[in-house]
């Protein structure tokens, strides 16, 4: 696939060559250079990744929040005083939107992808590195604004993550809707600026920068997620942006993109003929996509770590890229299953059912393949192995639950219901920050050149496992009893009532799992310091990143880019020294 | 640590799988014609899903357990996979989601593809922070005209959807906000939303279905059991979101025309 046709070859490795001059800048010597406004992919990787983690403790903090509000609607907190039905739906709001862009959509892409995309497909750093660093200072200040939120006359707005209009589009909708609003749109847009220059730069790295004998279907499942998560930012978050300057504009300029004539405590506002439904569209044309630019990376690197840990082959390695594919291609095609409840055509609500349960079909493929990889494995239980079995786990428990909620005869009572806050937190939520996790406990010791401790690593897993199923598996019990989201208080309905002990459970379960988060970030600042040292190759893994120096040199291989004779799925080769085969062994492993 | 992967992931598969079962928290109680076809749907998705969810989760950690690494354990198999194998799950995922989204696909049609039948009670609902407002058309059969400048949500009632009191129509309209309708007689629906978008989720109904500014969306349930049933808002619409509710209350024919004739009377 890579060299094409035939004289393609030398015209390939020239280029790659040329690549690698041209990427060899020197390092840098002062501290702003190389850890501030850095070109390295590592150091700009790292910085995601941190962004992602300061992200993933305030989106948290404000979750926990959520469930005390639930549960003791009249309780003052030291220091924060009430939280009123309004502060609470501005948590709802920013634990959503924090969570999505800054650690779902951050820490797997920005962060992982950064750091070892340029590594394990051989190049010495991505294809444009200033445009690198700038994604990554346009989502930092991205970040800062969608804080500042908080901090403006009628503080965060309380419109929820998907910001409905005209509840977002017009003032005087509740508190929030203001200035608060408004920085969270620009938020947003910034965000998309910088998630399409690094989808830019992804997508080309992937293409031109592969080292010799790097085909692309000799790529790490990884890479292929990394490169198909790239396509899908670059086709969704152009419309994300677009639609954000359109509310924008709605809401500062006078037009009616989103806004029909409205009337407001008895007051007219003064809009005509918008259509609050286009916003829909365009925001879940884009949010549907995001939910596999949430989980695509996290697939590709459990199929990598199940590989690894089982000491076997990938199961369906070809397979395994086609259902990658075809859930980029469907996921496009999806969007309206958020819609069936909106007043869009019922049968447009037909064709977007069967394509949703469609894409059903490559999930399960995956989680067949997952399945067959352990299959007959000599399995290694390492922490990175376990988060990897606990995302198949929940990928499996949060997936099962699609297909109820993409058939709208059954989204008529589900819709809107806790049910879709358990299916989607287990599915995008929990199984993507496994993802992360495993990713973090799998690669620090090539990031840091320290192990990170596995005691901890391991009351972590079992706490958040078990913690996280205690959390969102009740949901979907609330959800089938009717409890719909988004709901401060659950007084003022007779039904709910019967649901507050559940709701009480769901709580204190997320208190322990919570807690439980603390266990990993001391781990990780703890083991940076004081972890025992790590080697070059830990995992015994076969991939390049595992090739290379502890932590790697500045331009990744020491100014030898390796050369690559093996696909990345070497384990338990008979007749083979050890039973891995490393990609740059020139001692070819057999084509299959 | 084989076993007990394999342990907490079948605690969790059936401890999760028997309060589904048992049916501790289940869909409310069903009081439309349409729910019986909705709930089956909803059992049978529920037993088929059951049973990927059990059969997944149970080979994971089976597979946890008797592949783990130890001591005289055989060498890992080198397989890279099975194109067999691959088409035939392939194919097997595709007809069980494909039929099972068809076999839903008539009650949805039934639900939403036909209008409401000639001698449906009609009700419009109108949705606005934090309240549900329902209006009769009165013996004329014809809604009164309503303008958005006279909508004052304080005064409630008539005013509070703007109730153009000038339009021969509308004298004889009836505003409330109690939702009366009568048993085993369709209800056409017409929903309305003065401000931002609400959802009008009748749970014992099996009906939702979003209110939107600048729509009139037309929809129809029947009610098949008397009583009160409890009406919310499913859709995020501000700080009383948790609060915007009503109650639907389903009487004998009798009743209804005895309720609808009085609130006419208090209106002359």
């Amino acid at each position: 696939m890579a060299g094409g046709a035939g004289g393609g070859k030398t015209i390939m490795a020239t280029r790659e060559f040329a690549a690698h001059e041209a990427h060899a800048h020197a390092a840098p010597q002062g501290f702003i250079r190389k850890w501030v406004f850095s070109l390295d992919h590592k150091v700009i990787g790292l910085q995601y990744y941190f962004l992602a983690l300061t992200a993933v403790l305030v989106g948290m903090f404000l979750s926990l929040l959520m469930r005390i509000h639930l549960i003791w609607p009249n309780i003052t907190l030291p220091l924060l005083g009430d939280i009123k039905p309004e502060t609470y739906l501005t948590l709802v709001t920013m634990h959503g939107t924090i969570m999505v862009f800054f650690v779902l959509t951050t820490a797997p892409q920005g962060g992982f992808g950064n750091y070892f995309l340029p590594i394990q497909i051989g190049a010495a750093d991505m294809a444009f590195p200033v445009l690198n660093m700038l994604s990554f200072w346009v989502t930092a200040l991205a970040f800062v604004v969608m804080l500042g939120a908080f901090f403006v006359t009628g503080g965060a707005p309380l419109h929820g993550w998907t910001g409905y209009p005209p509840l977002s589009a017009v003032q005087s909708a509740g508190p929030g809707e203001g200035p608060g609003a408004d920085l969270w749109i620009i938020s947003i847009a910034l965000f998309c600026i910088g998630a399409l220059m690094s989808a830019l730069n992804f997508i080309t790295t992937t293409l031109d920068m592969r080292t010799k004998g790097m085909s692309m279907m000799r790529m790490p499942l990884t890479c292929w997620a990394w490169f198909i998560t790239a396509i899908l930012g670059l086709l969704a978050f152009g419309v994300l942006f677009s639609a954000g300057i359109l509310l924008l504009l709605d809401r500062n300029a006078g037009t009616s993109f989103y806004v029909p004539l409205t009337v407001f405590s008895g007051q007219v506002v003064a809009h005509k003929g918008g259509s609050p439904l286009l916003w829909q569209h365009l925001f879940w044309f884009f949010g549907h996509p995001e939910v596999y630019i949430a989980i695509l990376p996290a697939m590709g690197l459990c199929s990598q770590l199940v590989s690894v840990f089982s000491r076997k082959p990938i199961f369906g390695y070809k397979a395994m890229v086609y259902a990658m594919l075809s859930i980029g291609l469907l996921g496009f095609m999806v969007w309206g299953h958020h819609m069936f409840m909106s007043g869009m055509s019922p049968y447009s609500a037909f064709a977007f059912s069967i394509m949703t349960m469609a894409i059903g079909v490559p999930s399960a493929i995956k989680t067949f393949n997952w399945l067959g990889t352990l299959w007959g494995g000599r399995i290694r239980f390492a922490s990175p192995m376990l988060f990897a079995i606990g995302f198949v786990s929940l990928f499996v428990s949060g997936g099962i639950s699609g297909p109820f909620l993409a058939q709208p005869t059954l989204d008529i009572p589900l819709h809107d219901t806790a049910f879709v806050t358990g299916h989607f937190h287990l599915i995008m939520g929990v199984a993507s920050i496994f993802g992360i996790f495993a990713a973090t406990y799998y690669w620090f010791p090539k990031m840091f050149g320290r192990m990170m401790n596995e005691s901890l690593a391991r009351w972590h897993f079992w706490l958040t496992f078990v913690g996280t199923y205690c959390i969102f598996m009740p949901m979907h019990y609330a959800g089938m009893a009717g409890q719909p989201r988004r709901y401060s208080q659950f007084t003022e309905l007779h039904y709910l009532e019967k649901l507050i002990p559940l709701n009480t459970f769901i709580t204190f379960s997320a208190f322990v799992t919570i807690a439980a988060q603390l266990i990993f970030v001391f781990n990780l600042f703890w083991s940076m310091k004081a972890g025992k040292k790590a080697s070059d190759n830990p995992w015994e893994a076969t991939t390049l990143e595992w090739t290379t120096a502890t932590p790697p040199p500045h331009d990744n291989f020491g100014g030898h880019p390796p050369i690559v004779y093996n696909g990345p799925y070497e384990y338990g080769v008979p007749g083979a020294p050890q039973d891995f085969v490393m990609q740059t062994d020139p001692r070819t492993v057999a084509a299959h | 640590m084989g076993l007990v992967v394999l342990v907490v992931i079948w605690l969790i598969t059936f401890i999760s799988t028997y309060f589904f079962i048992a049916k501790t928290w289940w869909l409310p109680t069903a009081a439309s014609s349409a729910a019986a076809g909705i709930d089956h749907h909803f059992a049978t998705t529920f037993l088929l899903m059951g049973i990927v969810f059990v059969a997944a989760q149970v080979l994971l950690g089976f597979f946890a357990w008797k592949y783990r690494e130890r001591p005289g354990a055989p060498p890992a198999r080198y397989v890279h996979g099975n194109n067999m194998m691959e088409i035939v799950w392939t194919v097997l995922t595709a007809i069980l989601f494909i039929g099972l989204n068809l076999m839903s696909s008539s009650i949805w049609a039934s639900e939403r593809f036909r209008a409401a039948e000639p001698g449906a009670t009609q009700v419009e609902v109108t949705g606005m922070q934090f309240a549900w407002y329902f209006r009769y058309p009165g013996p004329d059969g014809k809604f009164g005209a309503t303008k958005p400048e006279l909508i004052d949500p304080s005064a409630g009632g008539e005013s509070a959807i703007g109730l153009d009191t000038s339009d021969p129509a509308s004298k004889d309209d009836v505003v409330s906000g109690t939702m009366y309708v009568p048993v085993n007689r369709e209800v056409e629906l017409i929903l309305r939303a003065h401000d931002v978008i609400h959802s009008f989720f009748i749970p014992n109904m099996r009906f939702k279905q979003d209110a939107v500014p600048g729509l009139a969306i037309h929809m129809h349930f029947t009610p098949i059991a008397t009583g009160d049933f409890e009406v919310t808002c499913a859709e995020l619409c501000g700080l009383g979101h948790y609060k915007m509710h009503g109650m639907l209350k389903v009487v004998s024919q009798e009743e209804f025309d005895k309720w609808l004739a009085a609130r006419e009377a208090e209106k002359q």
